[in-house]
Order: C-alpha cells, then sequence, then structure tokens
C-alpha cells in the first residue's frame, strides 16, 4: 500500500479486527468531535462484538450513546442528526437486523442527497457484522449486502482484515455519503499488524480493491470473510502449480471494475467467492461486466462460489452452505477445465 | 364477517391506571407467600391446582438449567434463560384455553412447555438443528420469533383472522404474544398496537418486563410505566408481579376473556427480572450490579408458592421431593435427547423452501449432491 514499509512496520501494532475498528472509530472521534456512536448495548457493554469497547467511558454519552432497541429508529435518527450536522455511525447488532431499517436506509439515507438536488449531504455509516460460520440461531449468519448495492446513493464496503479495516472506517465516517459498512463477524478475532501511526494520505482509497496475492492463471474476486479463504485457497493451488491471483474487493457499491478487468485479462479465468446466495448476487453482477468487458480474454466462463437459493440454513448444516477452501478449489478446477 | 367494535365493559375503564398514579402492582401471592385478595381478580385454586403451577415452575426451571449446562458443554450454540421469568410465562400458559393461539419470542419455553410442546423440539433451534421446526397448529404455539418484536403483528392478524371467522363471543378464541421491554421500542409493537386497538382485535400483548434488553435498562425504552402505553393506544393495561404466578394466572385469564367475548386487546406488563445472561454468550457483570440481582432473589417466584403450600399445609415434604425427583427426570430425558439429535442431512436444507421446489433449488440439490458425492468416492478410491 504504501512505499514507506519499514517505517510501517516500525509502528505496528497486532490486533484483532474487533480491536482495529475500535481504534479507528476512537481515532476518527479524536479528530472530528461530530462524529457520533450510536446502537443497541454500544455504550457501556461496548457492543456485543466489543467494537466500541471503552469509547463511551471516553467520549461521554452525548457522543456514544444506547439507543432504544430500534433498528428503524436508530438510522432515521442518524439521519436526523447528519442533518444538523454530525456524523452519525450507527450499529446494527447483527445482519438479520437491519431490515427493520430497511425503509429509512434504502427510502431515506439512500436518495436525500438526490432529492435535495445536492444542497444535502448524509454522512451516516451503517456498521453491520455479517456472514455465518458461528454456529448461530437464525438472523445471526446473512450476508444482505447485495441489497444495498443494488440501492443507488449508497456506498457499500466490506472489511477484509484488521489492517484494512482501521483505515477504512475512518474513511467511511470521513465520506460526504452514507456507507453500508459490513464487517464479518467470523473474523473479528483474527489478528494482523496494523499500523496506528499511518494517516489516512497513505491508505489505499475506500473504493478500491486490493490486489492481495498476484498470480497469472486465475483471478480469485472476494471480501470480507471470503478474503482468508480465498488465500488460503491460492496457497492451496499453488501446490499444484496453479497461480491464483486474489483481489479483495472491499468496495461493493462502487466497484473498482479497473482493478477487476486488468486482473481479468491477464489471467484468462475469474471466480467471485461470497457468502451469500450466488442467484442475483455480486457475483452475477460481475459476471455480466467481466464478460462485457473481457469477453475475448476469457478462457472460461466467470464461475461463482457462494450460497444456495435457501435461507440461511441452521447451524449444524452450515457448513455445507458456506463456500470454503475445497468449494473455491474445486470451483477453480472447473475453470481449468473448459 | 363479525368484525365490529364493541363497546368496552364499563369495569374495563376500570383497569385503566391514571398516568400520573403511582403504579399499582397486581399481587395474589406476597414473595413471602402469603396470599393476598384484589377486588378485580378473585382467583379460587384448589390445593391440586397449586400443587400443579408448583410443579410446572419448577420442571421449567429444570429444563432451562439443564439448557445452560448442555450450552457449556457445547451441545448446544446458545441458550436464552429464561430463569426468573417462570411465574409469569407458567401463569400465563396456564390461563389459555386449547383453542387459543400463543406467539412467542425465544424465551418462551415456559409457555412452550404449558403447551404440550416437548423441550427436546426447543433445543434442536438452539442446538442449530432447526429453526423451531415444530408444527405451530399441534399446539397452538407459535414458532420462536427471533426479530425484536416481529410477531406482535403476526398474531394480530390472527386475531383479526378470528375476528372473521365469528369465532368471538362467550365461547370465543383470543390470542397471546410474548414480547420483553425492549421490543416496546419497535416500530411493529406500537403498530401492533394501533391495529388490535382499532380493530378491536382478540389479542392479549404479555410483555415480560424482565428490566433489561441486553445490557439497556428500562429507562432506555421508556420513561412511564409500560403498561400505561396501552391507554395512548386506546386499550387496557395493566401491570402484574411477574414473579407471582397466581397473579399472572388471574390477569391473563381475565384479559383473554374479555378478548374472546369481543372486549378487544389488553396490554398485561408483567413486571419481573431477567436473573440470568441475556443469553449465554452474554455477560451481565460488566453493566448491571449484583445488589440489583441480589434484592430480586428475595422475589423468587418458585420459593414463594413452596412457602405458601407449606404454611396452608397443602403439601408434605415428599409432594417437594418427589416434584423434584421427576424434574431431574425430565433434565436427564432432555439431555439424552440432545445428545442423540442427529445432524440434518446437508441436503434437507432445500425442503421446505416453497410449496413445490423449484427447478433452480432442484439444480442446487444436484450440485450439492454431487460435489458432497465426489469426497465418498476419493476416499473409497484411496
Amino acid at each position: 500500500m504504501t512505499a514507506d514499509t519499514t517505517g510501517a512496520q516500525a509502528a505496528a501494532t497486532r490486533l484483532t479486527l474487533s480491536r482495529a475498528l475500535n481504534e479507528g472509530l476512537r481515532k476518527a472521534m479524536e479528530n472530528d468531535p461530530k462524529v457520533l456512536i450510536m446502537g443497541e448495548d454500544v455504550g457501556k457493554l461496548g457492543g456485543v462484538f466489543r467494537v466500541t469497547d471503552g469509547l463511551q467511558k471516553d467520549f461521554g454519552e452525548d457522543r456514544v450513546f444506547d439507543t432504544p432497541l430500534a433498528e428503524s429508529g436508530i438510522v432515521g435518527t442518524a439521519i436526523g442528526l447528519a442533518l444538523r450536522g454530525y456524523r452519525p455511525v450507527c450499529e446494527i447488532q447483527f445482519d438479520g437486523f437491519v431490515f427493520p431499517a430497511f425503509d429509512q436506509i434504502v427510502s431515506q439515507l439512500a436518495k436525500m442527497a438526490y432529492r435535495s438536488a445536492g444542497h444535502l449531504r448524509l454522512p451516516v455509516v451503517v456498521r453491520i457484522p455479517c456472514g455465518g460460520g458461528i454456529g448461530a440461531v437464525e438472523h445471526h449468519s446473512e450476508s444482505p449486502e447485495v441489497h444495498f448495492v443494488h440501492t443507488g446513493g449508497l456506498r457499500v464496503v466490506v472489511c477484509g482484515d484488521p489492517a484494512d479495516a482501521y483505515a477504512m472506517i475512518q474513511q467511511a465516517i470521513s465520506c460526504d455519503d452514507p456507507v453500508i459498512f459490513f464487517e464479518p463477524k467470523r473474523r473479528y478475532w483474527d489478528k494482523t499488524d496494523v499500523d496506528l501511526a499511518g494517516g489516512l494520505a497513505a491508505a489505499l482509497p475506500i473504493d478500491k480493491a486490493r490486489t492481495l496475492a498476484s498470480g497469472t492463471d486465475v483471478t480469485l474476486l472476494c471480501y470480507g470473510p471470503m478474503v482468508r479463504t480465498c488465500m488460503e485457497a491460492a496457497a492451496a493451488a499453488a501446490e499444484e502449480r496453479r497461480s491464483v491471483e486474489v483481489i479483495d474487493l472491499r468496495s461493493l457499491s462502487p466497484l473498482d471494475t479497473e482493478t477487476i478487468f486488468a486482473s481479468v485479462r491477464k489471467t484468462g479465468r475469474c471466480l467471485v467467492v461470497h457468502e451469500a446466495a450466488v442467484t442475483a448476487g455480486l457475483g452475477a453482477e460481475i459476471a455480466a461486466r467481466v464478460s462485457q468487458e473481457c469477453f475475448y480474454h476469457l478462457e472460461a466462463p466467470v464461475l461463482r462460489v457462494g450460497g444456495y437459493s435457501t435461507p440461511y440454513p441452521p447451524s449444524r448444516i452450515e457448513e455445507y452452505y458456506l463456500p470454503d477452501l475445497d468449494r473455491v478449489l474445486d470451483t477453480v478446477d472447473r475453470a481449468f477445465a473448459y | 364477517m363479525a368484525v365490529k367494535a364493541a363497546g368496552r365493559a364499563a369495569s374495563r375503564s376500570a383497569a385503566l391506571d391514571k398516568p400520573s398514579g403511582k403504579p399499582e402492582l397486581i399481587q395474589l401471592l406476597t414473595p413471602e407467600g402469603e396470599r393476598a385478595e384484589h377486588p378485580d381478580y378473585p382467583l379460587e385454586l384448589t390445593p391440586d391446582e397449586i400443587k400443579a403451577l408448583y410443579r410446572d415452575l419448577v420442571l421449567v426451571r429444570r429444563i432451562d438449567f439443564e439448557a445452560i449446562a448442555l450450552q457449556r458443554q457445547g451441545e448446544l450454540g446458545i441458550w436464552a434463560s429464561l430463569l426468573g421469568q417462570e411465574a409469569a410465562q407458567v401463569g400465563s400458559g396456564r390461563a389459555l384455553g386449547p383453542r387459543d393461539m400463543a406467539f412467542p419470542t425465544y424465551r418462551e419455553h415456559g409457555v412452550a412447555w404449558c403447551r404440550g410442546l416437548d423441550p427436546a423440539k426447543l433445543l434442536e433451534l438452539f442446538r442449530g438443528v432447526s429453526h423451531g421446526g415444530w408444527d405451530p397448529k399441534a399446539h397452538n404455539f407459535h414458532l420462536y420469533t427471533i426479530v425484536i418484536g416481529a410477531q406482535t403483528l403476526h398474531a394480530t392478524g390472527y386475531a383479526m383472522g378470528i375476528q372473521r371467522d365469528g369465532a368471538v363471543g362467550e365461547d370465543g378464541e383470543a390470542a397471546i404474544v410474548y414480547f420483553g421491554d425492549g421490543a416496546t421500542s419497535q416500530g411493529d409493537v406500537n403498530e401492533a398496537f394501533i391495529w388490535a386497538s382499532v380493530n378491536n382485535a382478540p389479542v392479549v400483548f404479555f410483555c415480560q418486563n424482565n428490566q433489561w434488553a441486553i445490557s439497556e435498562p428500562l429507562d432506555r425504552q421508556t420513561r412511564i410505566p409500560l403498561y400505561q402505553r396501552a391507554l395512548g393506544f386506546g386499550f387496557p393495561g395493566l401491570r402484574v408481579d411477574g414473579n407471582d404466578v397466581f397473579a399472572c394466572l388471574a390477569v391473563t385469564r381475565k384479559a383473554m376473556q374479555a378478548a374472546r367475548e369481543g372486549q378487544g386487546p389488553t396490554l398485561i406488563e408483567a413486571f419481573t427480572y431477567r436473573m440470568g445472561a441475556h443469553t449465554t454468550t452474554d455477560d451481565p457483570t460488566r453493566y448491571r450490579l449484583s445488589a440489583e440481582l441480589e434484592s430480586w432473589k428475595l422475589k423468587d417466584p418458585i420459593e414463594r408458592v413452596k412457602q405458601y403450600l407449606i404454611r396452608s399445609v397443602m403439601a408434605p415434604e415428599s409432594f417437594f421431593t418427589d416434584v423434584a425427583a421427576e424434574a431431574d427426570q425430565v433434565g436427564t430425558r432432555i439431555r439424552k435427547a440432545c445428545l442423540e439429535m442427529p445432524d440434518p442431512a446437508p441436503l434437507s436444507m432445500f425442503d421446505n423452501i416453497y410449496a413445490e421446489p423449484t427447478a433452480l433449488l432442484a439444480e442446487e440439490r444436484a450440485q450439492l449432491e454431487a460435489y458432497l458425492s465426489s469426497f465418498v468416492s476419493e476416499e473409497v478410491g484411496r
């Protein structure tokens, strides 16, 4: 990301994803007194995943506050606070609980700038822990990102690891557009080095994809919880002398198609991997665009690895629903079989 | 069509407390186990009926205890304990008739027990074997609803169906819906109040105010006693001692009968306390004081019934040891059922999504089947 890797390493601290987000929120609150944190259990408890741990103690109950138990209210009042000049960061406790707020997000948050002919901007961030693989009961394992990608006026991003999340949450907060910010909940306790001293100027822009592994045979496009899975798949494929390029999309709306197309033109094969159902999922959008823009470079159709067209299943069989290393490798094999 | 906004009986308007007044707590059995009387809620129970309530309370607590242990041992993914809320659930659950319909949250294990649902079915959901999977019609006990407050609208709509079926009257039916103090902030719950009110629907709103919505105390949800909100929506509300199984039984019986007879909805606020964590993944020591917990221990819902039975010489010592022994048997039985519960077949995830499977689902099922069998053949090949 930056040329000055030695300096970054010197300041690096090993943090979990949850902690890195916490540090990012803290930094944003220090830098801008208008930043607020609101949601269920974000105060004294510090959020059910501890992402806001200690922030109420340090910034006070005016800036970090527990809301009544009503998601529509959380986003609706965040809009009002933004109209008054604040930059609210809302926490929705679990993916499946965002839907009571769906109306406020889709009909109000996404459209107000447009309706005002640009007179209004709503710098609201809606943080949503997403995805499965944690053995949870229903409504706690969903991947609803594409509902928001389909809605013009929202930025939709997904963080993939602690180092990136630390910068991304700050970028999301400083962004003047509404941002739906997904956090892969099964990766909350994964650790990487995080450069807490690094400024945002050196960070990758929030709407750019990042190439995590360079390869020449096949491109794996992924985000959030599947980033680690795809990196593991790339390592396993390397043992079979297959050179896999892994791209963390980071921003699902807008999509960094420049990075995607450049990679697919190089490798000639493209897989999109996500937990969400493949039916009308992000992979469908990418497949259409890649087919259109990289048609003569393709050695195989764009293939998708993702959830089935079912409701999220009971956790005892979620491993069969969720893409994993084997399913990714199996699909890589299929891409080579054409 | 029997949809008609019946005039409200004069006696029911008496149930509307003055919003400015100190909340009245309806109580028929004190924490010390002494019988109290209330003019609006006379309750005559035979010794056998009281002993049956005691047995329910003890067994329900034992089921809860066993489920917590199963979760700690990794056999359940999570468990939402009802500890402290046994009386609210058993009292209201035993007030229902077989044709009444109950709509629970995810914590109504005591109501499930009263409706005759096998506790092992509850474990399926928390083990991750199913999303519930029981037939709500078999026991007139709907599926657990995890999205907060959503079921209040379902109960209201069901009650509107009762009206349209002409099943309102002396021998009528009613719905009851359970929710918590936190849920009262949800739009759905407030909409349910409005719909029930303007339709005069035969539904009872049973709010277990256990004082905590995960880490948020009641004052994050309301500045007035919750039951007083009903007045603004146009129907009566009352607060009952949620740790008093007699009072919960009496007020729910009366409210259900009023609903069945066409007098419309009632909001019951059962004032209780969540003695345990929100769920087994929660740590309440992070946000609440143990002194509060200690003060509620003195109001234990089971101990007061036991004291009453002993003092009024209705039950010999052997009764209590017998109930304790039965509780252990139930605990052992559900533990065994849990441990023997098979994981669902992977391909079962494609079942029951539509009335008839779609071509897309059939294709995906075949894909997964072929994919899984590729592992089997590889293993056989080795």
